[in-house]
Formats: C-alpha cells, sequence, structure tokens
C-alpha cells in the first residue's frame, strides 16, 4: 500500500520546500500584480512591489487580505485569469454581502484533486478502495472536493451526498464502501442510526473516514470510531484556498499536515499583525502559491492554531496546524454552516424593518449542534392571535434556511427578556465544548 | 358598536400572570373579561378593563401589548342560548377567530360573550338584525 500519494513533495526536507515555495510565490506575486487591479492598489498603497518579493522571507512584507476584501470584490474583482480560463466555481454559503466565490481553472482543480488525494492516501485510502461521499456536493466545496480527490486515486467514488441515512447505510451495505466522507456530525449521526437499524460496525465495511468542514473534539473522534468501526481523520480546508485538502491528518491524528506546496502558512498577531514565531498561538494566514484563477495573498481566515514543524512519525515533513482552538472574528460553524450573526441581522431587518434585540443559542446534544434564534417581540410585530405568531416564526424560520441554509429554532420573546451586558445585548451563546 | 380588547404576549414561565395583572391592580383598573390562550411557549393574554387608556399606558412600559375591537354580546344563558348565536353568525358567513365569556351578568337569565370575528361591521349588523343586544365600551366599565 502506497504510504504517500506525492512522496517527494511530503517528505521533503525544509531547505527545498522553502525553495520551491519561495520560486513559487515570486512568480505567484508578479501574476496578481499583473491581473488583478485590485492587488496592484493595495501592494501600490503599501509600497511594495513584485521586485520586493524574492522569497519565503519576504512574505511578510505584502499587504493582508481578509473576508472584507472578498465582499468588496464580488463576485469576480479577484480573477486573475480570463472567465474563459475558468471551468468551475465553488462558493461559501451566506448572504451576497457575505458570499465569497472563488474560480478554478483546470489546472486548480487538479492542485486542488492531488491535495485531497494525498489525504485519502494518507487515511489508508487506495484504488481498491470504495470512497462513499455524504458531504452535499454542489456549491459547497465538501462533496465535489473529495470526489475530485477520490478520482485522482483511482478509488471507485460513491457521490451519495447528504441526507437519507437510511439509504446511506444500504449503500455501504450494498457496496461495500470502505472510506466515508462527511461532516463529523453527519458521521455520528450515522453511526446512531445503524445502532438504531439494530446493525453493528461489524455488519459494515468501512476503515476509514475523513471528516472536515466543522470544529470537533477528540472525544466526538473517539465515539465516531467505536460506533463505526473505523478510525477518523480530519481534513482542513476553506472555499476562499481551493476547499478541504489544504491540511490533512495523517494516522499519527495529531495534527493536520498542511499541503504547503500550495499554501503557505503563516501564524499572526490577530490585533497587530506581526508575524509569530513557530509554536505561538495566532490567526492562521494562507497564501495560495500555485493557484492560477483565484490566487489570494496572505489571505487572514481568523481560524487560531498553532503551527509546528519537524518530520511527523508518518514521514511527513510537511508544516503541522493543530485543529483551530476559535476564532478571532464572531463566525461561527453550526452544523458545518459558516454562521455570522450579521446574515441573522439581515434577515431580522428585512422582515421586521427593524432589527430587534436577538440572541443566538448553540449547543450540542450528543453529537448534533442545535441552533436557536430568540428574538424579542416588538407591539408592531404582535398581532393578537396565535396564528400570527406561529406565522411569524414561521417566516422567519424559512428565510434564516434560505439564507444560512440550516433551520434555527425560532423563539419570540418578551421585550428586556435578553440579558444585556453594559447595555448592549449578549448576541451569541455558544455552550458546545469545542477545544 | 365594538369593544377594545387588551392582548399581552407573555412567554410562559412562573409569576408573568401574576405581575401582569398586579400592574393592572396598582392602577385600580378592573378586569371585566379575561382568557389566557397558550402555546408551548407563550401565551396571549386578552383582557376588556374598566379602564383601557391607564392599562394600555401601564402595560405598555412593562409588555408586548396589541389592542384589537372585539363585540360583546348579551347571550339567553340557557341551553340553546349559544347555538342559536353561532347559527346566525354562520349564515350571515362570519367566521369566529375565537371567544371568551365575560366577568359580568347583565341580569340572571343573561351572559355576555366576547367574540373575535373576521368582520365586525357585518356580525354587528347579522347580530342585532336576530335581536341580540351588544354593550359599548361604557357599559362593560358600567355593568
Amino acid at each position: 500500500m502506497a504510504k504517500y500519494w506525492n512522496e517527494d513533495i511530503e517528505t521533503m526536507d525544509y531547505e527545498s520546500m522553502k525553495a520551491l515555495q519561495s520560486e513559487r510565490l515570486v512568480r505567484q506575486v508578479r501574476h496578481v500584480y499583473d491581473h488583478v487591479p485590485y492587488y496592484r492598489k493595495l501592494m501600490d498603497e503599501k509600497g511594495v512591489s513584485p521586485d520586493d518579493i524574492k522569497g519565503v522571507d519576504d512574505l511578510y512584507k505584502l499587504p493582508f487580505l481578509s473576508k472584507a476584501d472578498l465582499r468588496d470584490n464580488y463576485p469576480d474583482g479577484l480573477l486573475a485569469v480570463p472567465k474563459s480560463e475558468c471551468v468551475r466555481i465553488h462558493a461559501t454559503s451566506g448572504t451576497t454581502g457575505k458570499r465569497a466565490i472563488a474560480f478554478y481553472t483546470a489546472k486548480d482543480i487538479d492542485i486542488w484533486d492531488n491535495c485531497v488525494a494525498r489525504a485519502i492516501t494518507a487515511a489508508g485510502g487506495t484504488k481498491e478502495d470504495v470512497v462513499h461521499i455524504a458531504y452535499g456536493y454542489g456549491l459547497f466545496t465538501g462533496g465535489l472536493g473529495l470526489h475530485g480527490g477520490s478520482h485522482k486515486v483511482g478509488c471507485l467514488t460513491l457521490p451519495v451526498s447528504s441526507g437519507n441515512t437510511e439509504r446511506q447505510i444500504q449503500f455501504m451495505q450494498d457496496l461495500k464502501s470502505t472510506i466515508l466522507c462527511c461532516t463529523p456530525s453527519y458521521a455520528a449521526y450515522i453511526g446512531e442510526t445503524i445502532a438504531d437499524m439494530g446493525l453493528s460496525p461489524d455488519d459494515l465495511t468501512l476503515k476509514a473516514g475523513i471528516f472536515g468542514a466543522e470544529p470537533w473534539t477528540e472525544e466526538m473522534r473517539q465515539s465516531i470510531e467505536r460506533s463505526l468501526g473505523i478510525k477518523a481523520y480530519d481534513i482542513y480546508g476553506l472555499t476562499e484556498t481551493s476547499g478541504p485538502g489544504v491540511a490533512f491528518e495523517c494516522e499519527c491524528q495529531n495534527g493536520m499536515h498542511i499541503n504547503e506546496d500550495n499554501f503557505i502558512a503563516e501564524i499572526i498577531d490577530p490585533d497587530t499583525g506581526e508575524v509569530l514565531p513557530e509554536g505561538s498561538k495566532g490567526e492562521l494566514v494562507f497564501t495560495s502559491i500555485t493557484k492560477e484563477a483565484f490566487p489570494l495573498l496572505r489571505y487572514r481566515t481568523r481560524d487560531i492554531c498553532i503551527l509546528t514543524r519537524g518530520k511527523c512519525a508518518c514521514g511527513r515533513t510537511l508544516v503541522k496546524m493543530t485543529k483551530p482552538m476559535g476564532r478571532s472574528d464572531d463566525m461561527l460553524i453550526i452544523k458545518g454552516v459558516n454562521v455570522f450573526p450579521s446574515q441573522i441581522e439581515t434577515v431580522l431587518l428585512r422582515d421586521f424593518g427593524a432589527t430587534p434585540n436577538y440572541q443566538i443559542i448553540v449547543d450540542r446534544v450528543g453529537t448534533t449542534d442545535t441552533f436557536e434564534i430568540k428574538v424579542e417581540l416588538s407591539d408592531d410585530m404582535f398581532g393578537d392571535t396565535i396564528k400570527t405568531i406561529e406565522a411569524l416564526e414561521k417566516k422567519l424560520s424559512a428565510d434564516i434556511q434560505q439564507i444560512l441554509g440550516i433551520r434555527a429554532k425560532i423563539s419570540l420573546v418578551e421585550p428586556k427578556s435578553i440579558p444585556r451586558s453594559e447595555g448592549k445585548a449578549v448576541r451569541v451563546i455558544d455552550k458546545r465544548k469545542l477545544v | 358598536m365594538t369593544v377594545k380588547q387588551l392582548s399581552v404576549f407573555a412567554q410562559n414561565k412562573p409569576g408573568r400572570l401574576s405581575a401582569l395583572t398586579g400592574l393592572l391592580a396598582q392602577k385600580g383598573v378592573n378586569i371585566r373579561a379575561i382568557s389566557v390562550a397558550d402555546t408551548k411557549d407563550f401565551g396571549i393574554l386578552r383582557l376588556i378593563v374598566s379602564d383601557t387608556d391607564s392599562a394600555l399606558s401601564v402595560l405598555k412600559d412593562n409588555a408586548v401589548v396589541t389592542v384589537t375591537n372585539v363585540l360583546a354580546v348579551i347571550a339567553e344563558d340557557k341551553p340553546g342560548g349559544m347555538a342559536k348565536m353561532m347559527q346566525t353568525l354562520y349564515e350571515s358567513n362570519i367566521s369566529v377567530e375565537y371567544m371568551y365569556s365575560a366577568f359580568l351578568n347583565p341580569s340572571e337569565s343573561n351572559a355576555c360573550l366576547i367574540l373575535r370575528v373576521d368582520n365586525n361591521e357585518d356580525a354587528v349588523e347579522a347580530l342585532t338584525a336576530a335581536g341580540y343586544k351588544l354593550l359599548s365600551q361604557e357599559d362593560m366599565a358600567k355593568i
């Protein structure tokens, strides 16, 4: 069984990797400066020219890019090649204002597929495997991302997508799925359903799972591994840089190897922007050095984590990141979906013509996230009959689902019943213990 | 002829009714009719009071309140009395959203019903034509 997908890259010594990254970075900076007016403007404003970037050590000179830049350039202001060269898009969840659209050339897709192929190989996958993909397909990068990597490895790929859990289990039994790819919470749910159906892990042929797109704990990993009889591997990525496969876990299960031949990772102080030394906890920043269509330089992920270098027991030399330990903004990940409180405000504003006081309450019952939005009712929202209130709850719930793609329980509450802190309503209560 | 009803949104939690009715007591407002409609998470307290304006001013600062025009109808307090009134409304194609009874008895043989219907004007016309007496806001305060 092949242990690595791209052995020369995955086990490359640091000096060679740095040389490779430097060469690619120099080319990439020139590419974006020449083709993306917005980048040119940012770099000119900072007084940096492509000639100042001679290698990885000069990376710190470049300006940062954040979600706000993506929003300002929606939909295609950051595109670095003609649209006719692109073959696909993906997009993050969210309102138009918050949505980021990523473009891909055929080569971008190929590189992405290779990154995912490394993850599948690290999870023990070969062309003999049957890869069962229960991530959603569509604009979300999970389904098609794992799909591409699985094709690349030559696995029999089952594009089952999410939902209809009993049918998923039927397929697993009939087609002898060996590797399951989905969100960890869905994996946990499949595990529970198997038990409910009176089946045991021995009735399945699964051996591994590749789970990502949402935070999960070590306890959750152990519970999934037990309920499905598998080894569970974490995978990390974000639509802005490509999708899942930016980093992946190996059999050591103690951090994710970053595909740093494609993505240079830095850790910064989220307040000052200062680059922090290896081993420090801070905000993860990525520079995509091989992407053609949508190359982001120094993109602030808002994920807080730690990077560590040094040869891993698996033999890989790729730098490792810890699981994200939190966020440096107010984004929540609920049921695998990115949720910003401002998106909820948008819906409230639209439905009520004003923003009432509200509170988001997230919890985890068993392995499933619960998502409740409390909204303080006001006189003009109240219409005397129960059916008008229920209609209001229903409308809000439908609008939230339309914007976020997930359901929230809407609770209309009395004025002033949401606790205030220093006069401001407490907007988010996250009771999940994820780190 | 309609009367003003106050509807108060109240979450299901201990002490809520006590607090709301306590506010009315402080203002010396008398409750002439009351009902509570409940769901799993919240209830709607509906009230007709002796002094709507002062009740509204005190409730407004403490709760979500809305004012609705409803009908206060005198019904015969005997078997078939309710059936006859409902038939009158049904024949005039009027839907009843909800109803409840008031605390006042205009006479030994009468009862007072509070009705929320889909069309007040048509309902008043139909009930009056059928010989029913409707009470005014002043009547509600006086009787």
